[in-house]
C-alpha cells in the first residue's frame, strides 16, 4: 500500500466536506454543479478502491492523527462499509450528472454555489457516519449530514417543501439527541465512545439496566432517522416536496446509513451483551418489519401522486431490510444488506424517471402523465425496467436479494411460509402500483401540453441505472460477495 | 440508591420531558423549536453532570489538586451545543420562510392552506 491508500478512509470524509466551501465561492452558471460533480466523482472512485482493499476480507482501520484507538478516534471500513459507501457515493454521483437542468430549473443561479456546497456536506455528513467507528463521531456526522439534507429537501420548489422540512427537522434533531442520550448512558458505564472498545468493555458492565435503557434510546433514536414504520411520518412529504433529484439522492441512501448504524449498533455492541435479552432485536423489529411492508404497500397502491406512492414504497422496503436482519441469521443479513444496495439501485431509477417525467408533467400526478409514454418511450421504458426490480422479477436485482430473503425467511423453525407469503403478497402489491403508472403513461387519454425535450445527461443517467438493475440481476457478484462478507462481519460479534 | 442523590438525574428527566411535551403539544413552530432547544438541554446537562466528581478541580494541572473532573464530556457538549445551535437556527430560518410563504407559523393554518 502507498502513502495515499492508508489515508483512503480519512480521505473519503475531507475530500468533499474541503470541497464545500471552496463550491460557495465559485460565482459562474454551472460552475458549482461542475465541482460538485467531480468531487462526487472523486469520493466514487475512493469508495471503489477501498472496496478493492476490503474484498479480502480484512477491515481497513485509519487512526485520526495517530492516536492510538480507544483513545484517540478511529476509521474504519469493512464489506458492510464499502457496499454502503458505494451507494452513497454512487447514489450522489448519478444525481448530479444527470440532475444538471432539472436542478438549474429550480434554483436561481445565485443560490447555486450554496446549494451544491449543502450537497457536498449531505455527502460528506453520510460518508463519515459510514467510516466512523466513534460513537460520538457518527453523531456529529449525523447531524451534518441532516442539517445539510434540510437544507436540500427545503429547496423544492413547491411552498409545501418547507412545512415538510420543518417535521423532518423536528422529528431527526429528536432522533438524533434520543441517540445522543443513549450514547451518553453507554459512555457512562464504559467510559470509552469507540465501538469496538464499547463491545468488549460492556460485558464488565455489572448493572445492565443502564446499557438496556441506551439500547432502547439508539434503536428508537436511529429507528426515527432510518424512517422504520411507525416512525417514518417525516419521509412521505419530505420526498414528495424536495427537489427531483434531491429525492433521488435521499432515497436511494439517507435512511440506508441510519440503518447501516442501526445494525452496527445492534450487532457489535448490544446484540446478545445483554443477558436473556437474546432476540429483543429480533422480537421488537420483525412485527414493525412486517407492518412496515404492509402498510407502506398498501398506502402505495391508493397514492394519486407518483412520487408520494414511490416514497411509501420506500417504508415498504425499509422493511424488507429490517426483516432481513431481523432473523438474525447468515442468509438473513446478507438479504438485507443486499437490499439495501438493490434497493438505492430500483428507487433511484424510478425517482429519476420522475425527474424527467416532470419535465413535462410538473406535479408528477397520475392524472397528469396520462398518455406520457408514447410521447416520451425512453424514459418510461426506463422506468419499467427499474420497476420490475423495485418489484423483484427475476432477471432484475430486485430479485436476488428477495429471493435471498425468501430462503431468509424459509429457514425458520416456525412462521417461515407465513413471511413468504407476506413478500409475495407485498410484491403484488409492487407490482399493482407500478402497473398504475404505467397503465395510465401508456394507455391513457393524452393530455395536450406543451412539448420539452427531456436532458440528454438525463436518459443517459436513467438508462445507466436501469441496465445496472438489469446487470446486477444477472451478475450480482459483487454486491453479492460485498453483502456476504457484512453478514458475515455482523455474525462475528454475536456469541 | 437514595433518590435525592441522584436529583440531577430528576432535573435531566423533568427538562427532557418538558422541551418533548412542547414539541409534540405545541402547534406554534416557534414554540416547537423552544421545545426542541429544551431538549437538547436537557441532554447537555445529563453529559455535563455525568462527568463530575465530587471534590474535584477542574482538570488543570499545576495548581495542587489532587482529583480532576473528567473534562471529555465537556468537550463533547461543546460540540454538541454546536450542533443545537445549527439546528436552532436553520429551524428558524425555516419558520421565517414558511411566514412569507403562508402567512402563519400555527400548524393549524398551515394545513387548512395546504389543503385548499
Amino acid at each position: 500500500m502507498n502513502a495515499l491508500t492508508l489515508h483512503l478512509p480519512a480521505l473519503q470524509v475531507i475530500v468533499p466536506m474541503l470541497m464545500a466551501p471552496f463550491v460557495v465561492l465559485l460565482r459562474a452558471r454551472s460552475l458549482p454543479w461542475a465541482a460538485a460533480t467531480a468531487t462526487s466523482l472523486l469520493t466514487f472512485s475512493i469508495a471503489l478502491q477501498l472496496t478493492m482493499i476490503v474484498m479480502d476480507g480484512n477491515p481497513v482501520s485509519y487512526e485520526m492523527g495517530s492516536w492510538v484507538a480507544p483513545y484517540g478516534i478511529e476509521l474504519q471500513v469493512d464489506a458492510f462499509s464499502a457496499l454502503v459507501l458505494l451507494i452513497v457515493t454512487g447514489a450522489s454521483s448519478v444525481a448530479l450528472i444527470g440532475g444538471r437542468e432539472s436542478l438549474a430549473s429550480i434554483i436561481s443561479t445565485d443560490r447555486e454555489p450554496f446549494f451544491f456546497a449543502a450537497w457536498l456536506l449531505a455527502l460528506a455528513g453520510m460518508a463519515g457516519i459510514v467510516v466512523a467507528a466513534d460513537a460520538f463521531n457518527i453523531f456529529v456526522f449525523m447531524e451534518i449530514s441532516s442539517l445539510a439534507s434540510y437544507v436540500l429537501i427545503a429547496a423544492g420548489p413547491d411552498r409545501r417543501a418547507l412545512p415538510a422540512t420543518f417535521k423532518y427537522l423536528i422529528l431527526g434533531t429528536i432522533g438524533a439527541t434520543f441517540y445522543l442520550i443513549g450514547v451518553g448512558l453507554i459512555y457512562m458505564m464504559t467510559g470509552t465512545l469507540n465501538l469496538g472498545d464499547m463491545e468488549l468493555r460492556i460485558h464488565e458492565v455489572a448493572d445492565q439496566k443502564p446499557i438496556l435503557a441506551a439500547a432502547g434510546f439508539i434503536t428508537v433514536g436511529l429507528a426515527l432517522k432510518a424512517a422504520i414504520f411507525p416512525l417514518h411520518v417525516w419521509l412521505p412529504n419530505a420526498y414528495t416536496y424536495a427537489p427531483h433529484i434531491v429525492t433521488t439522492f435521499l432515497a436511494a441512501c439517507a435512511t440506508k446509513v441510519s440503518l447501516y448504524v442501526l445494525l452496527r449498533f445492534d450487532f457489535f455492541v448490544f446484540q446478545q451483551n445483554l443477558a436473556g435479552h437474546e432476540f429483543q432485536f429480533a422480537a421488537y423489529l420483525m412485527p414493525l418489519a412486517v407492518l412496515g411492508i404492509l402498510v407502506g404497500s398498501v398506502v402505495a397502491m391508493f397514492e394519486s401522486n407518483i412520487k408520494r406512492m414511490l416514497a411509501f414504497s420506500s417504508v415498504a422496503q425499509i422493511g424488507y431490510m429490517m426483516l432481513g436482519a431481523s432473523f438474525v441469521s447468515a442468509t438473513g443479513l446478507t438479504a438485507a444488506t443486499l437490499h439495501m444496495f438493490n434497493h438505492a439501485l430500483a428507487k433511484g431509477g424510478l425517482f429519476l424517471a420522475t425527474a424527467a417525467i416532470a419535465v413535462i408533467a410538473a406535479g408528477c400526478r397520475l392524472s397528469d402523465i396520462a398518455g406520457l409514454a408514447r410521447r416520451m418511450p425512453w424514459t418510461f421504458a426506463a422506468l419499467v425496467v427499474s420497476g420490475l426490480s423495485l418489484i423483484g422479477v427475476p432477471g432484475t436485482a430486485g430479485f436476488i436479494s428477495k429471493w435471498y430473503l425468501i430462503n431468509a425467511a424459509l429457514e425458520l423453525e416456525t412462521g417461515g411460509i407465513a413471511l413468504v407469503a407476506l413478500i409475495l403478497v407485498s410484491s403484488l402489491m409492487a407490482v399493482v402500483y407500478i402497473w398504475r403508472i404505467v397503465e395510465t403513461a401508456c394507455f391513457g387519454e393524452s393530455v395536450e401540453t406543451e412539448v420539452k425535450r427531456v436532458p440528454t445527461a438525463l436518459v443517459i443517467a436513467l438508462w445507466a441505472v436501469a441496465i445496472a438493475n438489469v446487470g446486477f440481476g444477472i451478475a450480482p457478484d459483487l454486491p453479492l460477495s460485498l453483502s456476504a462478507a457484512a453478514a458475515d462481519i455482523l455474525l462475528g460479534h454475536v456469541r | 440508591m437514595n433518590v435525592l442523590g441522584i436529583y440531577h438525574y430528576w432535573v435531566f428527566a423533568i427538562l427532557l420531558m418538558i422541551g418533548f411535551y412542547a414539541v409534540i403539544a405545541k402547534l406554534n413552530l416557534i414554540k416547537k423549536l423552544i421545545g426542541l432547544s429544551l431538549f437538547q438541554a436537557a441532554v447537555f446537562l445529563l453529559y455535563i453532570t455525568m462527568g463530575n466528581v465530587e471534590g474535584a478541580s477542574a482538570p488543570i494541572f499545576g495548581f495542587g489538586a489532587e482529583t480532576f473532573s473528567n473534562p471529555l464530556p465537556q468537550v463533547l457538549i461543546l460540540t454538541a451545543i454546536v450542533v443545537g445551535i445549527s439546528t436552532t437556527a436553520l429551524g428558524l430560518g425555516i419558520v421565517v420562510r414558511i411566514k412569507e410563504e403562508y402567512g402563519s407559523i400555527e400548524e393549524h393554518d398551515i394545513q387548512e392552506i395546504d389543503r385548499r
